[in-house]
């Protein structure tokens, strides 16, 4: 019946069969004697000893919490801290009635109903003899009248905990996150063993990204216990070793005075320390206190952050995409010097149009009702005034290729690698991309609008700065940190291999052109000059928050304030030998420079009166 | 009356119209199947510290079990015959994706996210290798020639390397150990088997020193010294041979087992089970374990022995023998003769998946037996 049943023989087959089986069967015997050997051997031949052990067997293995690595900015201030927090915890057991017990401790200190409700859900979920938290963060005179009626609360005990605190509030809480319960997705992917002295973990920020090194190993205790499971001495401890502690970039001076200046607008700041990449400033505002976050917040409180109109969880620095509008001008200003596209003597005449062979429909520049910048438009006039017409011709000889290709070594387009979690790439359009994101090709018309950073085009606040840093670098190519040391341990600058290559001419053309948005009597951002020490060079932008038709005029008296647009602002100081560099927006603020850069001038006040002041001490 | 069936059913295995030959079903082994479920709840309720929840949870995994072990039973034996290699190739695609899209706890990637449900690979090939082995190796001469021991060894090898990848070592010894049965019972040759045991013993430091991950060397050397690993497995071991001892003839009484209540003993409602059963029924409760267990293999090494077919007879040997290894390595590991590696006990240990992959198996035997004889 079977293919080759011809050339065997069933009758042998079965009987090969049943040896092998045979074989099999006694093999099973012996192997289940040799577990009854064993199972007799423990509980028969040396049941006394076990019996012993298990009558003794008060002894029990904790963990030992290890404490959290804190976090330090440059000048060692601390800004999150471990503090004790006293927890009421009951073992049922322990109590001979619980709903009395739950009474008289309702009598003595305050214990809501949902406290208790939360309690008997927990209760569930434990294992006999395990201490369930009743109440958090008791007061020092809850535990004091605790410890006093001690006597008749027996199964109630306070226990101490290790609580992550962050002492300035919502002034970090963009950059350092904050930790949270362990929620039950993630007590499927830790390892226990390792959170078995804690409850908490990294949600966010910089707490997350760092979690491995800020936890810290856990320990282990031996304890005894008497008959009711309470613990009578400790016999054998090894300790737990602290997680390692973080010491920033972030200047905290320069974080206030950052997050103070945006008052009430909403908006994102980083600041960037030139030579090393250091994060020096990261605001995102409004902001929110993540204390709240720690030891679990309340629905009330959370749907109130949640469902703010100004959405203060969101961290805008690396998270929001705007577009970056006329800010990316001296950007493609270097290019197209470099390219030979244009050179500082090519000049334009602006009348506050631009046509484009084949399309009817002009593009416009933002003065056009004004006659758009009038004769001999050059460069440097293109971004001290923030002429579209100019950067449109520009852009289209430059091409989308070499625009994109320069746009990502800027930094835009792709996520910095920032150490925090959760970055936009922003977009840095290029032929390649549309034709994979969109499916279709590129056109000259996407070329113009990309030349004034309009379009496709979206980048971070973050990129922003990073794209500063690097104009104000001369091409130094940087990777923005927010962790200078780890327990104390400077980490290296991270560089790229190549500095973008632009001939040094250029840059100084720039520069100078960039100095004269904030210094010269046209510029864009003249409005902060007054009475600086120093010399800060900058370039403001607009972004639309909605597209407005060519024939409409932008007036922010018929459109609401949510749909008013941003205005931008890069900017780095001491022009002629750059410390910090600076990319900011404030959402519907309009204009760059009345709405934006004033805040890039406050943290440059404080960080260069600062640094003078340390410098004099230096000497 | 039972014992009258079985008599009956081992001198005339079919051409009988009685209610349970036309159902497909084995009593024995039902009943065997009954008993062991209803002690494994009982055994479950007093290691989860009473929860009427998990028991609950076990026991409509037990029923579901039983529904699908009769479904499965009701199949010719001709089918799994001949589908066999699909439902290997299925699975074998299924481990593959799991290393790539598998979505996983405490570091192991074991389940294919299917929106609706999670679905663990690696269960399926507990069957599907065996089944593919048996229907292949039948089919071809017996005892198999070179090539067809090859082929069978790169089959099972396969499953084996990429569940020992996700890590699940455990899974891995069983897939190993069903595609060694299926050879033996085939007639693998005596020179084979002798390269076999001397290749094993070459590949103990080649495992040691290449594959075995750390945590995996841990377990072994917690073996050796438990006193070393205080909150890990080391720590298991010592309290779980502390519940063992003490418990002595007859236990300290259902739920009085002061080890497992008193919380010392961790995974005391999955892998470490038998220690809560033995502290609290103590060793009149283990033997009576282990003569269900093997009268349990018994009638399934008696089944293997009446089928109709040569795949029939590997499948069903397979199985049962697979079955005792099951039982082998787990009451090892729990009494420290064996290293700690993810297996739990059939039908006593907490856990869903598994008891239903059991009861599959059990559903194709039952269709074995009860095959019509074809002369």
């Amino acid at each position: 019946m079977r293919d080759s049943a011809a050339f065997s023989d069933p009758a042998r087959e079965r009987i090969m069969f049943a040896r092998r089986l045979l074989v099999t069967a006694v093999v099973t015997l012996l192997l289940t004697l040799v577990l009854i050997v064993r199972y007799f051997d423990l509980q028969i031949s040396r049941y006394e000893d076990f019996a012993t052990q298990s009558n003794n067997n008060r002894v029990l293995v904790r963990p030992v919490a290890p404490s959290r690595g804190l976090i330090y900015d440059r000048n060692s201030k601390l800004i999150a801290d471990n503090r004790p927090s006293y927890n009421l915890t009951i073992v049922p057991e322990r109590s001979r009635d619980l709903e009395k017990l739950l009474a008289d401790l309702g009598d003595v200190i305050s214990i809501s109903e949902r406290d208790i409700k939360r309690f008997r859900k927990r209760l569930q979920q434990r294992r006999p003899y395990e201490q369930t938290s009743l109440r958090f963060n008791l007061s020092e005179e809850e535990r004091a009248t605790l410890a006093v009626n001690g006597h008749r609360l027996v199964g109630a005990e306070t226990s101490a905990r290790l609580k992550r605190f962050y002492p300035d509030g919502q002034l970090f809480a963009h950059v350092v996150g904050y930790v949270g319960r362990i929620n039950e997705r993630e007590s499927q992917t830790i390892e226990t063993v390792k959170y078995s002295g804690t409850d908490s973990i990294g949600k966010i920020g910089l707490e997350k990204f760092y979690e491995q090194q800020l936890l810290g190993e856990v320990g282990s205790e031996q304890v005894e216990t008497n008959a009711l499971g309470r613990v009578t001495r400790v016999l054998d401890k090894t300790g737990s070793v602290s997680g390692d502690n973080l010491t920033l970039h972030i200047d905290s001076n320069l974080q206030k005075v950052g997050l103070d200046a945006f008052k009430d607008k909403r908006g994102a700041l980083v600041a960037i320390e030139i030579e090393t990449g250091g994060v020096l400033a990261m605001i995102s505002a409004p902001s929110y206190d993540p204390n709240l976050f720690v030891t679990g917040i309340s629905q009330k409180n959370y749907d109130n952050l949640l469902y703010s109109k100004d959405r203060p969880l969101f961290d805008r620095a690396i998270r929001g995409q705007y577009p970056p509008g006329s800010t990316i001008k001296p950007m493609f200003g270097l290019t197209a010097l470099q390219h030979r596209v244009v050179t500082p003597s090519y000049k334009i005449k602006d009348n506050g149009y631009f046509y484009f062979k084949g399309i009817e429909r002009p593009w416009r520049d933002h003065n056009f009702a004004r006659g758009g910048h009038g004769d001999g438009v050059d460069l440097a006039k293109a971004i001290i005034e923030s002429c579209n017409i100019y950067f449109y011709g520009l852009g289209v000889k430059t091409g989308i290729d070499r625009l994109s290709d320069y746009g990502g070594q800027f930094g835009l387009g792709s996520t910095t690698g920032i150490d925090l979690p959760g970055e936009k790439p922003g977009i840095m359009p290029s032929r390649a991309w549309k034709k994979g994101s969109r499916g279709q090709s590129w056109y000259n018309g996407d070329t113009i609008n990309t030349s004034i950073g309009q379009g496709f085009m979206l980048s971070t606040p973050l990129q922003l700065a990073v794209m500063s840093a690097r104009i104000a670098s001369r091409g130094e190519v940087r990777t923005p940190q927010l962790v200078k040391a780890i327990n104390g341990i400077d980490q290296p600058t991270i560089t790229a291999e190549k500095d973008i290559s632009i001939s040094d001419q250029h840059w100084d053309y720039v520069h100078k052109a960039m100095q004269n948005v904030v210094h010269s009597g046209r510029g864009t951002a003249r409005s902060i000059n007054k009475g600086l020490t120093y010399r800060i060079a900058g370039k403001t932008g607009t972004a639309q928050a909605i597209s407005i038709d060519a024939e409409d005029k932008y007036d922010n008296t018929k459109i609401a304030k949510r749909q008013w647009d941003h205005a931008l602002f890069i900017a780095f100081a001491p022009a002629d030998d750059p410390k910090i560099a600076i990319g900011l927006i404030v959402e519907n603020g309009e204009h760059g420079g009345s709405a934006a850069a004033p805040i890039a001038r406050a943290v440059f006040d404080a960080y260069m009166q600062s640094n003078s002041s340390t410098a004099l001490v230096e000497r | 009356m039972h014992r009258n069936d079985f008599v009956r059913q081992l001198n005339s295995p079919g051409g009988d119209r009685r209610p349970s030959r036309v159902m497909h079903i084995d009593i024995p082994l039902l009943l065997i199947l009954i008993a062991l479920c209803s002690i494994g709840l009982a055994v479950l309720y007093s290691a989860s510290a009473e929860s009427i929840f998990y028991v609950k949870r076990q026991a409509t995994f037990m029923v579901i079990g039983l529904f699908s072990m009769i479904v499965i039973a009701q199949f010719k034996p001709r089918l799994w015959e001949r589908w066999s290699i699909f439902i290997y190739l299925c699975g074998l695609l299924s481990l593959v994706a799991v290393l790539f899209f598998g979505v996983g706890a405490k570091g192991a990637q074991r389940w294919l996210d299917l929106g609706v449900t999670r679905f663990q690979p690696s269960e399926l090939m507990k069957i599907a290798v065996p089944m593919t082995l048996a229907s292949y190796l039948s089919k071809r001469h017996i005892p198999p020639r070179f090539k067809h021991v090859s082929l069978a060894v790169i089959a099972t090898t396969i499953p084996v390397l990429l569940v020992a990848k996700q890590p699940d070592l455990g899974t891995s010894l069983i897939i190993f150990s069903s595609g060694f049965f299926a050879l033996f019972l085939a007639g693998l040759g005596k020179r084979y088997l002798l390269s076999t045991a001397l290749l094993a013993m070459a590949a103990v430091p080649t495992l040691w020193f290449y594959v075995m991950l750390d945590y995996q060397k841990q377990r072994v050397l917690t073996l050796l010294s438990p006193e070393q690993d205080k909150l890990g497995a080391g720590w298991n071991i010592m309290q779980s041979t502390t519940a063992i001892g003490s418990g002595g003839w007859s236990g300290k009484g259902w739920t009085q087992g002061t080890q497992s209540q008193l919380n010392f003993l961790p995974e005391s409602h999955t892998d470490f089970i038998i220690a809560v059963l033995a502290e609290e029924f103590g060793l009149i409760g283990v033997l009576g374990m282990l003569v269900l267990y093997l009268l349990l293999i018994g009638r399934c090494m008696i089944i293997s022995l009446n089928a109709q077919s040569m795949f029939g007879r590997i499948m069903a040997g397979t199985i049962s023998l697979t079955f005792f290894v099951y039982i082998f390595v787990n009451m090892g590991m729990v009494s420290g003769i064996l290293p700690v590696v993810g297996a739990p006990l059939p039908f006593i240990s907490y856990g869903g998946t598994a008891i239903v992959t059991l009861f599959l198996g059990f559903g194709i035997l039952m269709a074995i037996s009860t095959e019509p004889k074809r002369i």
